[in-house]
């Protein structure tokens, strides 16, 4: 079923946001009925190429071609009605609503909501049955789970006709087991005659299941290469244009005295579920210890609960062997104790992106008197610490006065890294390094915490990349729904092993 | 996916787009003049002319500024903690109470005492009445928005009851108080600068003016050089980030709302203490409320709140004049007039920023 035109055909975009070059003349071509995968660096461009080609950005230069006719996309319905359908990383979904509603929302045809409900419903079972994707035409979108949610997002697409389909990092929030359906559905996808673009960053992913992979770098299309002639090692070199070392070399740990013990900690969220259950860990001087798990099994609120965010319902924190009270576990007063957190989410919580560089590198130290008299803050010396701080940690460009906003992903958080790290922590409280972070950035990230466990810091590390806990950890816990469902020693797993007791395949059982 | 936020280089920002925003404003209230059968530019000229023409007129200008000052900073200050204080009116009135109280309980006192205890019992009138609607949002989450207005309400109702039944002149049947002690009055500038061999003519412009410039430095100092402005535009940035760095975004609030209602009561200060020397019966004029255009027009800034509070003082003086000469154009037409600029400066500046950012976009070549 492969016409004679390629599905997709761009050529000599251009698109610069302000002084940024986001995209420099690239060209890609992608062949019908293939999986065409784009990988690159966070920044390299691929979002906003495929934005371009959905329709959120207008293209400053360049022609795209849809199964060989020049298109203009200046919406998102103009590539609804030229057959793109796009995936988002963040899905697009209405929670309270079911699936049907969901997949006819944009989409009702008419001012009554029945007929078009009706004819979704039809069509779902038809493309439900055509492509082995069981799902619930009623079921309530919220209250699936996240392998369901996409597949809702990818209906949604089919059913508007889509037949190229844009997937935005789509195993980020998946098991390794969820991931291995996604890509029987892309390869189902494929033999049906449509097109699916794989945004990615996780070579695994790339080479187990595309056709063919393009390469960006810097706003540059640099490579596009058969699948088949390539390895990971190859586009690892291209996304960077200089050989990186995937794994990481560090030294045998030398462990010391349990500075952090958590023993039987519940909690509770205000909806009243039991979000984190009878959680009991203990981490050494000089080990790091990593949670492998999927996002939204206990992870994050593990990390708040150690951090002082959250009070739990019950259970016992002691750091250095003393018990910590109600009152003692706020963050100011932990990070006075040693304990420093680089939180999951650096824009929503780690960060104020609406200050400069500056100001952010003193957010929670903001009453240490080294930075002002009195209840005054002196500028300059803010400056200076942050100047400081951006050269140590090769911040580029180094600017403390530059809206925080302004700064890459990977920039950002070294910002966040800095400002953690330089304090001496006791206990690093470690949640997703580096995310949305480029692989140069990654490296000098996990550079620095191995740095910090060789000195003797207790470390806990929570990551959605399976492959970074493993490479970092020296111990690696278990989280599936709120409970610790195992242990392992970094040296004694492996990524299937670790993956049976993230779906919480008992230990026993197994 | 929700439209991208328009970034412009900070001068833009900052002058650039409120000048668009008034230019804006005028060339409509200049439609709406021609439409009555007026010329604008004639009308333009009375305004400025009577705003700014003449010592006197310019007196009276600095005197609205001054309360279009305390209220646009009180507004400020409760922004950059992301609180929306519309409360100037009932804060400013509780001020004028808590002021007037001052005066007359401590009549005795000298001036160089009752001055700055009145004062000060102003600021915690007004800090008052801004805190339990802080109170409020911070440990039981009801909205300030909601409970500053209903609060404006109480005020608004206290002050009559306190005028009519226990403040007021015996035998009198205005609700007011009895007038202040001589000592208790703010020096009207006049007088001041006619000291120093100066002739000005009378107006209501008094010390209360310094002091409201004093203000503008005090709050610059508190909001971008203090630990606790730090800890305040954090929790009004993203207080999720305030609460992982350990700052209580619940003390914060009632704090900035406590600083916002003080400043409020400034208005009471440069209208009880300062013009007419008791307390009189909503003194607060629609002020407070003002006081929200002049803070949004400003950016929040303390430099713009000042240059917004001296447009609104010029919209003030110049309309009253303007009414005076043109019989056409009514107080109404310059209410119309000044809520066209409120709506421009306030509710329409998204529509400028965008039209700002494409055109610096183009001139850049890009």
């Amino acid at each position: 079923m492969t016409s004679p035109h390629p599905a997709i055909e761009l050529s000599g975009i251009s698109k610069a946001f302000g002084p940024v070059k986001a995209n420099k003349d690239v060209s890609l071509s992608v062949a019908a009925g293939s999986i065409h995968g784009i990988v690159g660096e966070n920044g390299a461009g691929k979002s906003t190429l495929m934005s371009i080609l959905y329709g959120f950005y207008e293209a400053d230069a360049g022609e795209i071609q849809v199964c060989g006719q020049a298109r203009r996309i200046r919406s998102s319905s103009d590539a609804i009605a030229a057959g793109i359908g796009m995936v988002h990383q963040h899905f697009m979904l209405v929670e309270p609503l079911s699936v049907v509603e969901n997949v006819v929302l944009g989409a009702e045809g008419g001012a009554l909501l029945k007929r078009g409900i009706g004819k979704a419903r039809a069509e779902l079972a038809r493309l439900s049955q055509e492509y082995g994707l069981a799902i619930d035409p009623d079921a309530i979108v919220g209250e699936l789970s996240v392998g369901l949610q996409q597949r809702v997002e990818i209906l949604k697409a089919l059913y508007r006709g889509a037949q190229v389909l844009i997937l935005d990092e789509p195993t980020a929030v998946l098991t390794p087991a969820e991931a291995d359906q996604l890509f029987e559905l892309l390869r189902a996808l494929k033999a049906q005659g449509k097109t699916v673009i794989l945004i990615t960053h996780k070579l695994r992913e790339i080479m187990a299941v595309t056709d063919r992979v393009s390469v960006m770098r810097r706003g540059e299309m640099v490579a596009h290469v058969e699948t088949e002639r390539t390895s990971p090692a190859e586009l690892a070199e291209a996304m960077v244009g200089r050989r990186v070392l995937l794994r990481v070399e560090k030294s045998p740990r030398q462990r010391g005295a349990p500075v952090l013990e958590a023993a039987g900690l519940t909690v509770i969220d205000e909806r009243g579920c039991e979000t984190l259950r009878d959680a009991s860990l203990t981490l050494h001087e000089g080990e790091i210890v990593g949670i492998a798990g999927v996002a939204g099994n206990g992870q994050s609120e593990l990390l708040d609960v150690l951090a002082g965010l959250t009070q739990p319902a019950r259970g016992v924190i002691r750091l250095g062997g003393q018990i910590l009270n109600a009152a003692d576990r706020n963050p100011a007063n932990l990070r006075k104790l040693g304990l420093m957190h680089i939180p999951e989410d650096r824009l929503r919580t780690g960060l104020v992106t609406a200050f400069a560089a500056a100001e952010n590198a003193i957010l929670g130290y903001h009453d240490d008197p080294a930075f002002g008299r009195g209840p005054f803050l002196s500028p300059t010396l803010v400056e200076q610490h942050a100047r400081t701080g951006m050269q140590d940690y090769d911040v580029r460009p180094v600017d403390p006065a530059l809206k925080t906003a302004k700064f890459s992903g990977g920039n950002q958080q070294k910002i966040v890294l800095a400002r953690e790290i330089e304090r001496a922590p006791k206990v690093l409280l470690v949640g997703q390094p580096t995310r949305g972070v480029d692989i140069g950035a990654i490296e000098f990230i996990h550079r620095r915490l191995i740095a910090l466990r060789d000195q003797g810091v207790a470390i806990l590390l929570v990551s959605v990349e399976l492959e970074e806990v493993m490479a970092l950890s020296d111990r690696i816990l278990a989280l599936c729904g709120g409970q610790i469902t195992g242990e392992r020693e970094a040296v004694a797993t492996d990524e299937r092993d670790l993956g049976l007791l993230m779906a919480g395949v008992s230990e026993r059982a197994a | 996916m929700s439209a991208a936020p328009i970034d412009l280089p900070r001068w833009a920002d900052t002058a650039l787009v409120p000048l668009v925003s008034v230019a804006a404003a005028l060339v409509v209230a200049g439609l709406v003049v021609l439409s009555i059968g007026e010329s604008p530019l004639e009308a333009t000229a009375l305004l400025l002319k009577g705003s700014l023409g003449s010592l006197e007129g310019l007196g009276f200008t600095l005197y609205y500024t001054t309360n279009f000052i305390f209220t646009g900073l009180a507004v400020a200050v409760a922004f950059h903690a992301g609180l929306f204080n519309i409360g100037g009116e009932g804060q400013a009135t509780i001020a004028g109470i808590f002021a007037a109280l001052a005066c007359l309980w401590l009549a005795p006192l000298p001036g160089i005492l009752l001055v700055p205890l009145a004062i000060l019992a102003a600021a915690a009138g007004g800090a008052l009445w801004a805190f339990i609607p802080g109170y409020l949002q911070a440990t039981r989450g009801s909205h300030v928005v909601i409970t500053t207005i209903m609060f404006n309400f109480i005020a608004a109702t206290l002050i009559v009851y306190l005028l009519v039944e226990v403040m007021g002149k015996a035998g009198s049947m205005q609700p007011e108080t009895p007038d202040f002690p001589k000592q208790a009055v703010l020096t009207p500038i006049h007088e001041l600068l006619g000291a120093f061999g100066l002739k000005l003519p009378s107006t209501p412009l008094n010390t209360a003016f310094l002091l409201a410039l004093a203000s503008l430095v005090a709050v610059w100092a508190l909001i971008y050089r203090s630990r606790l402005g730090y800890a305040i535009r954090t929790v009004g940035a993203n207080p999720r980030a305030a609460a992982y760095a350990g700052i209580s975004p619940a003390r914060i609030i009632m704090v900035a709302m406590a600083i916002s209602g003080a400043l409020a009561g400034g208005l009471a200060v440069n209208e009880a203490m300062g013009v007419q020397h008791r307390l009189v019966l909503d003194f607060t004029a629609g002020y407070g409320f003002v006081g929200i255009a002049v803070a949004l027009m400003g950016r929040g800034h303390p430099v713009g709140v000042g240059l917004a509070a001296l447009l609104f003082g010029v919209l003030y003086q110049g309309g009253a004049e303007l009414s005076f000469d043109k019989p056409t154009i009514t107080r109404d037409m310059v209410v119309v007039i000044g809520g066209i600029v409120i709506l421009f400066a306030g509710a329409l500046d998204g529509l400028f920023r965008r039209l700002v950012a494409s055109v610096l976009a183009v001139g850049r070549g890009g």
